[in-house]
């Protein structure tokens, strides 16, 4: 259940040009604005745009390689893909958009019904399996879209910005059943998102696409705290802590971290985002109203563009984002002592 | 200016309508209507272009399908010939029709042979009938495979379903009230077709004889009342498909 690519391809002026190994049970995010190319690498990997030149391997079954004519058609790739919009067939229930896929295989009406209820009730549907794709909440439907991809047992999982069209209570519901749905399964997954959040709660590695490029790969922890370009800076490059939640309190390693809890509390093991730019420098312990104040000592200096990155180490490493002037009037250099303060409303909390 | 120009169009639309209404014997009427004659014309009318309509289904839909959704060299040229029949006269068609398919016509010699005769024959009306129809079928569905969204297909695809078994179970229910505008459309166009019948199907009663070419003999031998029933019978089938169909099918066109 692995994925080995190297695509070339081009569409319309657009030129995609990317090497992607994806390990069974993993999750890759591939994260980037709207033009990085991100939709075009998943329809060549579903098999909806043959590519120019390179190679897509599934399980080392070679399905895409213009150099030996080789092009296996969608249909058989045994590749699941989740759209954006969902793209649940209208004419069809629930259940019968679930066990679309199950038919194909040729499997029996009611064997497929089945199988389709069994996944539903894995994303929490059963209730709905008669119901019509327009009676669906925008949640209800991408879960559908879910399970309807699931069902086949694909090899490889594509997920094409799952959450984008969500309202943000819906987002961390549908996140979950994604996280629930994924430690389930085998298989690759690749799941395309321009947002940060959800590359950094959901996936074991980051591949960031700029341009049509590969601008870094690596864990979510070593790319937002050592990012390669300004670009990639500025779209994770931010504080992620893994720790035990406990009400409003994470503990991360020995440092204690304060977060006010938003939708709900949080128990058991989280990751805390705390955006370079929310946090504040010192010279003298701050006496303020922030609840977070870590001391520590600046361990780097990266410039990018018009912001300077200070990393900051210590019990808690931190990053805070400054601008040149404030780098100048604290006169901070490598070995500085400081202090960080982080408001305890900038700490938002995702379970992990 | 131009509310009188609407005023004349729409009364020479109108006034046609009210001179069939105005002398039709209405005392009569059932007579008419249920005599030998007009009812065996009007049977081989129903067979026959429910018939064509049938054949422009199975035909026409995966033409519209292909139309749609495959780009391959040609594929104007092929729109162009489909759609001639609804400019082309019908009397022309009915001779390109002859040419053809008769006797002596390009494939008509062969078809003769192995005992196939269309001129003169019931199948030699619904052929006439299905080639003016086909085209509003072909016309109508096509549209509707284009505005369908393609992308429904691309996720069947994805899970496991042939081009066929998109088309079957996802592009074809998707474009379903769209096939029904089109296939009422058809058989409405079928029903009514006269020229192309008669020049290349011939007048036979019972064989070629539709209600139409009914309709044109009957008042040739001057028995107009027995020619308006049938007539009548038409507009008001003419009128129930343009009610049922009010904005779909104008707006596909």
């Amino acid at each position: 259940m692995t994925l080995d690519a190297r695509i070339d391809v081009s569409v319309g002026g657009f030129r995609l040009d990317v090497a992607l190994e994806v390990a069974s049970g993993e999750t890759v995010a591939v994260l980037g604005p709207n033009g990085a190319g991100k939709t075009t690498l998943l329809r060549a990997l579903a098999g909806l745009l043959p590519i120019d030149s390179g190679r897509i391997a599934v399980d080392g079954e070679v399905v895409d390689d213009p150099a030996t004519g080789t092009f296996v058609p969608p249909e058989r790739r045994a590749i699941g893909v989740v759209f954006q919009d969902y793209l649940l067939f209208p004419h069809l229930d629930v259940l019968d958009n679930v066990a679309f896929g199950v038919r194909e295989n040729g499997v029996t009406r009611r064997a497929a019904r089945e199988h389709a209820a069994a996944v539903l009730s894995t994303v929490g549907l059963s209730d709905k399996a008669r119901s019509r794709p327009r009676e669906l909440s925008g949640g209800q439907a991408q879960r559908v879209a879910l399970a309807r991809a699931v069902a086949i047992e694909p090899r490889i999982l594509l997920l094409d910005e799952p959450l984008a069209a969500l309202d943000v209570q819906t987002r961390a519901e549908v996140r979950q059943t994604l996280r629930e749905v994924f430690a389930s399964t085998k298989g690759a997954r690749v799941l395309v998102t321009h947002d940060a959040v959800d590359a950094l709660t959901l996936a074991d590695r980051l591949c960031i696409l700029h341009d049509g490029q590969v601008a870094q790969l690596g864990t979510p922890d070593d790319v937002v705290a050592h990012p390669r370009t300004a670009y990639v800076a500025e779209l994770v490059g931010t504080n992620l802590y893994r720790g035990i939640a406990n009400g409003d309190v994470v503990r991360v390693g020995d440092s204690t971290l304060v977060a006010i809890a938003t939708a709900e509390e949080h128990r058991g093991s989280v990751l805390a985002i705390v955006p370079p730019h929310a946090v504040v420098l010192h010279r003298e312990r701050p006496e303020g109203s922030a609840r977070n104040v870590f001391a520590g000592t600046v361990a780097g200096l990266d410039r990018f563009g018009g912001r300077v990155r200070v990393r900051i180490a210590g019990p808690l490493p931190v990053i805070a984002e400054v601008t040149p002037a404030a780098v100048a009037a604290l006169d901070l250099m490598e070995g500085s002592e400081v202090w960080a303060a982080i408001k305890a409303t900038e700490v938002t909390v995702f379970p992990a | 200016m131009a509310i009188a120009g609407a005023t004349i169009a729409t009364l020479f639309f109108a006034v046609p309508l009210l001179g069939l209404l105005w002398r039709a014997p209405w005392s009569s009427a059932w007579e008419q209507l249920t005599n030998h004659e007009t009812l065996v014309a009007l049977r081989l009318s129903l067979e026959t272009s429910l018939a064509a309509t049938a054949l422009a289904v199975v035909f026409g839909v995966p033409l519209a399908w292909v139309q749609a959704r495959v780009a391959y060299p040609g594929r104007r040229l092929v729109r162009a010939l489909t759609t001639l029949p609804m400019v082309l006269p019908p009397v022309v068609g009915g001779i390109a029709l002859f040419l053809a398919f008769g006797r002596l016509g390009l494939v008509g010699q062969y078809l003769d042979k192995v005992g196939v005769h269309l001129p003169f024959h019931v199948p030699g009306a619904i052929a006439a009938e299905l080639f003016v129809s086909m085209p509003f079928l072909v016309l109508v569905v096509e549209a509707a495979f284009r505005s369908a969204d393609q992308r429904l297909e691309d996720a069947a695809r994805t899970l496991g379903a042939s081009r066929f078994s998109v088309f079957r179970r996802v592009a074809l229910p998707s474009i379903r009230p769209a096939l029904v505008a089109g296939a009422v459309l058809c058989w409405a166009r079928a029903l009514g077709e006269f020229g192309a019948t008669i020049t290349f199907a011939g007048n036979l009663q019972g064989k070629t004889q539709t209600l139409p070419l009914f309709v044109y003999v009957t008042l040739e031998r001057g028995e107009l009342a027995a020619a308006i029933v049938p007539s009548l019978l038409l507009l008001v089938i003419s009128v129930a498909v343009l009610v049922s169909l009010r904005d779909r099918w104008l707006s596909a066109l």
